[in-house]
């Protein structure tokens, strides 16, 4: 496993843009909460308790294929910087990063697969896909959930299923979620009546970044939220037939744009592409919206733009504990805007 | 409108979050917003994650809550009272405890109070035994309904055998890892 700064250079391979409908689904995430029976959960525990369940789950990942590869880092020994920018990868949360004393991240082979310890849950197994493939991601949790199972004992209870520290998560523990863009429903000015009805059906709706994140550059992150009841196959299934059915009210969207207003939408695409190009000061959230623009360019087929992977790419590492990283050293945000041009200018003139 | 973080400067990046049809708004200027960095805006407002649940629990009439504010979880010690405040509970134990006052906000938050997902493979053998048993108890109310006593008997006899085959199992431990 290589160093956060050699990480840096690169998103994680679930943003390839490879997957399955990535022109508008950027990426598919699973997460299983999982708590030990013989151990307080983490808010209750005492750290010794906590710090002494770390190397039985270390030692239960190793016995998984996902984690062939692995690296473990212990909150303890994470600078602010490493929190932020395992929080901008999205392999530990928000409030992993400003809480977490005991607690450590378990990486596997191309951060697909990883596991935080002791965050509210003993232990949050998360599987990344790029596009949409909740069925494969819920197969391959499923899974390392089986391997890790093996040599550890769940807190569970046969009317209530996997107990977790809060009761919104219990029963199967499982949190779907699809990062989608959809820059043609906000042009027609539909998403209001969309996001209502996701939640009508008793799915979430939040920004890029998860919980508690604002929605930004028409990115959209839809989400079961409910755990009991439910098996995790019919979970996945009803969001997935909610994904779809938005995915094809966005592609209407997109006939009816093209069909009203062609002209404008190619010209608001070439310019943003052509700021990105040749910008010398961009602040991150004006590369959110250009990128968005683009996105929405090539997703309308406009030919002579960027792949779609590269346009994933520069929503991670445009982030400012990325550029820190890369960069070696701390960075002003007057430093990081000059900083995210130059390396757009870098990522989108190679061809 | 004014900067919510700072109250200075006017606010031009505005966020809405949706859950569960709680609408969040939050107005920030663009200054703040870049500091905190790009998802950073609600960190440090603490914004509780299980807001729909607390909410639902605060229903109880305050009567009510005297009354159970003070159970505690036998195990790790946990009073119904700091759950509510936290809506964390401490320990596997506590939903045992707890049982009684989680059942509605369960029904309510999930329209369900009963678990139908995957189980521990080394509890797998028993749970399945035990849909088997459910099943043959449905099987037995409908043979009851229609009359099929005959039927009814056997099933009954099967039921009681299964039971007790599996109260005479003691869950068996689990080998460590080192």
């Amino acid at each position: 496993m290589t160093s956060l700064a050699e990480m840096a250079k690169q998103p994680g391979s679930w943003l390839d843009g490879s997957g399955p409908h990535s022109d508008i689904v950027l990426s598919t995430r699973v997460r299983l909460a999982r708590n030990l029976q013989s151990v307080p959960f983490p808010t209750r525990a005492k750290a010794e308790q906590l710090a002494q369940m770390l190397p039985s789950v270390v030692a239960a990942a190793k016995k998984s294929s996902a984690f062939a590869e692995m690296a473990v880092l212990r909150s303890a020994e994470m600078t602010q910087q490493d929190k932020q920018f395992l929080v901008e990868r999205h392999l530990i949360s928000h409030d992993f990063a400003e809480n977490s004393k005991v607690g450590a991240l378990i990486i596997g082979t191309d951060e697909s697969v990883s596991i935080m310890v002791n965050e509210e849950d003993h232990l949050r197994l998360q599987v990344l896909c790029s596009g949409r493939q909740l069925g494969k991601a819920v197969k391959l949790a499923d899974k390392v959930d089986d391997e890790l199972d093996a040599s550890l004992e769940y807190a569970f209870s046969d009317e209530l299923g996997y107990l977790t520290s809060c009761p919104t998560n219990v029963g199967t523990g499982l949190r779907a979620s699809v990062l989608m863009h959809f820059p043609a429903l906000v042009l027609t000015k539909q998403i209001g009546k969309v996001l209502q009805g996701i939640t009508q059906v008793g799915l979430g709706v939040r920004g890029f970044y998860g919980e508690g994140t604002e929605i930004i550059g028409n990115f959209f992150q839809v989400s079961n939220q409910t755990t009991l009841g439910l098996s995790e196959n019919e979970a996945a299934m009803s969001l997935e037939r909610v994904v779809n059915q938005v995915m094809e009210y966005e592609s209407k969207a997109m006939e009816a744009a093209l069909r009203d207003a062609k002209v404008q939408i190619e010209d608001k695409v070439w310019r943003a592409f052509g700021a990105l190009r040749y910008c010398k000061i961009l602040p991150s959230r004006e590369l959110v919206s250009l990128v968005s623009l683009v996105r929405f360019g090539v997703s309308l087929g406009l030919s002579g733009l960027c792949a779609i992977g590269a346009l994933n790419e520069l929503l991670v590492l445009s982030q400012p504990a990325h550029m820190q990283k890369r960069a070696g050293r701390d960075l002003t945000a007057a430093e990081r805007n000059v900083m995210r041009a130059e390396l757009v200018r870098e990522r989108l003139w190679r061809r | 409108m004014q900067c919510q973080i700072c109250g200075k400067a006017p606010a031009t990046v505005h966020y809405t979050e949706i859950v569960n049809d709680k609408i969040t708004e939050l107005h920030v200027c663009e200054k703040c917003a870049e500091e905190r960095g790009l998802h950073g805006v609600l960190g440090q407002s603490k914004v509780s994650i299980s807001g729909p649940l607390v909410w639902m629990m605060d229903s109880m009439s305050a009567t009510e809550e005297d009354k159970v504010g003070g159970i505690q979880c036998p195990v790790c010690g946990m009073k119904y009272s700091t759950f509510k405040e936290t809506a964390r509970v401490g320990c596997a134990a506590c939903y045992e405890a707890f049982r009684a006052q989680l059942r509605p906000v369960l029904r309510r938050v999930h329209g369900s109070t009963r678990h139908s997902g995957k189980s521990p493979s080394k509890d797998g053998a028993k749970y399945a035994r035990r849909r088997e048993i459910q099943k043959l108890q449905e099987e037995l109310d409908r043979a009851i309904q229609h009359e099929e006593f005959e039927m009814a008997a056997e099933l009954r006899d099967k039921i009681r055998k299964m039971e007790a085959a599996l109260a005479g199992k003691k869950r068996r431990g689990t080998p460590k890892a080192e």
